[in-house]
């Protein structure tokens, strides 16, 4: 009944493309990025640093995965490589240029990640599939072994591990063992909002149409002209790009600091998973399937002792973490069975429905 | 005496030449020595029996494969090998025998797609969208919505090409080459598994886009009444070597041609 589109008529070419033709989906939006910087008020610091600030990172890093596998087609296990590269790169920023504004180094970590996509995906032009997956596994242990065998990325600092200067922005301080989750969580939020914009952008034009092409059917899209090493190493450097701020948002914004383990191939596969479960080739879905793997366990570990103590049966913090990956792990088989697109499409089958409403279709 | 003369289509220019073209996969001849031309503006047919190499021959001219002998002059430009997205470049589109949508991406997308070597705003402007890439991407629309009032597809416009019947994925390729606007246009068997009725929409929609366009087109195509009635002039191949050129009546006379087509009891 709220959700139709009836009465909305498009009189442009250029409306008709927008990216949310519906007003109830712009306004959804807006309400929901109304509430989550609203979120800030509650000042509840556990909601801000535990929860949504890794949310919003990972969700960064499974828009840039969803660019490369979702929307090209191309498999990648170094996504925690790439965020490294990132991380490390604005440890090196930051302290070689201490009076550069921190916004820009953690935008412009995101170009030296880009370039190290670009490197290892030159292997893209000649393999696919399954043997590209393990060209960026390559990626993912050579990279890490960087991490950890060359000292200058950690300024020669013995104890190996990277950490967060206080860096201010107008004064405030955003970055360091000063900075509130609040300030933390608005900078966190404005970036990752600023740049799925943008991520969203390039998908529904030219750019997003060239990757899905090479994705559906590369032989076509070449013929239609379509230049395939060019296209799929855009995608690289993109996706690249988006994990790398991912990567140094981690650090500057969430942890404060870190070790080269940080970014090991568990990393990598916990961002795949979040791909696959929140849809392949959607920027919603990457959110969804970012809280689905980050927050529902922490929902679980919450809510699973209190639903159990009733019953007398007690439940230890040990095993509050086995159910947690066993869920996860149902999940994710679940929707490689049932549904391949994911939450997304979950989520895009109900809006239909509700569109339709009260009729069946 | 007066010299009999065939009542003949003008004498057109050149617009693709072969020239002795040889192709082989191994063992495997795929082509022998095959010279033809097509003429600016005329609907070229080429017909044979199953595995006679007509689409490997199409696959020659658009650059897919390259020829182990012979020339293919586009043009006037004479190549030996060239990529497929530089025959693109230079106005070559086609359709494939099994059709090669973009199976998850719409109707419009896809149609979209064919307009991409059209498309110049770069990445700055694609990573604002609103302003000038927009504005180029409504231009494009405005093309490709022209195009499937043509095609009368207007009302799968949204849906997912994957999703759609067999008929309609051949209009829809047919699309996405148009979007193009090729100088020439191949296509592969465009009515292969279509009933009588789509078959009668298809001719329309490729005599219409020679007539009203003016693309030139290459066509295979199994159907002798199709190729009858559209084709100026028909090129036979059989077993990889041409074994007749002329118009669709010389050709139909052709004791090889019948030879062959009896041969494989069409
Ligand atoms: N990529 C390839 N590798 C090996 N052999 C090939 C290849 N492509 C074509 N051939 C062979 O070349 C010959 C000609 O095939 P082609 O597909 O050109 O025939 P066709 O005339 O299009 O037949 P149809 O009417 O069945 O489509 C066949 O014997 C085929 O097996
Ligand atoms: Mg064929």
């Amino acid at each position: 009944m709220f959700y139709r589109e009836a009465g909305q008529f498009k009189t442009t070419y250029a409306a008709d493309m927008a990216i949310f033709p519906l007003r109830e989906d712009r306004i959804g939006l807006a309400v929901i990025i109304v509430c989550a910087y609203a979120l800030v008020f509650t000042g509840n610091s556990f909601l801000l640093q535990a929860v949504m600030i890794p949310f919003l990172v990972f969700s960064l890093a499974a828009i840039g995965l969803n660019l490369l596998t979702g929307y090209t087609g191309l498999l990648s296990l170094g996504t925690g490589a790439f965020m490294g590269v990132g991380a490390y790169a604005c440890y090196k920023l930051t302290t070689a240029f201490p009076g550069l504004n921190i916004i820009i180094c953690i935008l412009a970590s995101g170009l030296f990640s880009a370039a190290i996509g670009v490197l290892f995906g030159l292997p893209s032009l000649r393999i696919k599939g399954f043997y590209l997956a393990v060209a960026t596994l390559a990626a993912q242990f050579f990279l890490q072994w960087c991490f950890i065998r060359v000292p200058w990325l950690v300024n020669y600092n013995v104890s190996g591990a990277i950490e967060a200067p206080l860096r201010t922005l107008f004064g405030v301080p955003i970055v360091g063992a000063t900075a509130t989750p609040e300030t933390r969580y608005l900078v966190v939020l404005t970036l990752v909002i600023g740049l799925t914009w943008v991520a969203s952008n390039i998908v529904h034009g030219r750019i997003g149409r060239a990757w899905m092409a090479v994705r559906d059917m590369d032989i076509a899209a070449e013929l239609i002209g379509i230049r395939l090493l060019r296209t799929k190493l855009l995608a690289f450097a993109v996706s690249s790009y988006y994990c790398g701020v991912a990567g140094a948002l981690l650090v500057f914004l969430w942890y404060g600091g870190a070790e080269y383990d940080v970014f090991n191939i568990n990393q990598s596969f916990f961002i795949l998973f979040m791909v696959i479960i929140g849809g392949l080739g959607s920027l919603i879905g990457s959110f969804m399937g970012a809280a689905l793997i980050f927050i529902l366990p922490i929902i679980l570990g919450m809510v699973m002792p209190a639903i159990l103590s009733p019953f007398g049966i007690g439940i230890t913090a040990a095993t509050v973490e086995h159910l947690r990956f066993m869920i996860v792990g149902a999940l994710i088989i679940f929707f490689l069975i049932v549904e391949p697109h994911g939450l997304a499409r979950l989520w895009q089958i109900g809006k239909q429905k509700l569109r339709v409403w009260p009729f069946p279709y | 005496m007066r010299p009999f003369e065939n009542p003949v289509i003008p004498q057109r220019e050149t617009l693709l030449a072969v020239e002795n073209v040889s192709l082989a996969f191994g063992g495997v001849k795929a082509l022998t020595d095959v010279s033809f031309d097509i003429r600016k503006g005329e609907i070229r047919a080429i017909i044979g029996p199953n595995g006679a190499g007509k689409t490997s021959m199409l696959n020659c001219i658009n650059g897919f494969y390259h020829p182990t002998h012979g020339s293919i002059t586009f043009k006037g430009e004479k190549r030996r090998r060239m990529r497929p997205s530089a025959a693109a470049r230079g106005g070559i589109a086609r359709t494939f025998q099994n059709v090669a949508l973009f199976k998850g991406m719409s109707t419009l997308d896809n149609i979209m797609t064919g307009r991409s070597l059209k498309m110049h705003k770069g990445f700055f402007w694609q990573m604002l969208r609103y302003g000038p890439a927009l504005k180029e991407e409504a231009g494009h629309r405005r093309v490709v919505e022209d195009i499937i009032d043509f095609l009368e597809i207007q009302h799968i416009r949204r849906t997912p090409v994957g999703k759609l019947p067999y008929g309609l994925q051949k209009r829809v390729e047919l699309g996405r080459a148009l979007a193009m606007e090729p100088e020439l246009l191949l296509l592969d068997e465009p009515m292969a598994g279509m009933n009588l009725e789509e078959k009668e929409d298809m001719s329309r929609f490729i005599l219409d886009v020679n007539q009203h366009f003016g693309t030139t087109i290459a066509l295979i195509e199994h159907d002798m009444g199709v190729v009858m009635d559209l084709s100026d002039r028909v090129v036979v191949l059989e077993y990889g070597r041409k074994i007749a050129d002329g118009t669709p009546q010389e050709v139909k006379r052709d004791e090889k041609v019948v030879a062959a087509y009896l041969g494989v009891a069409h």
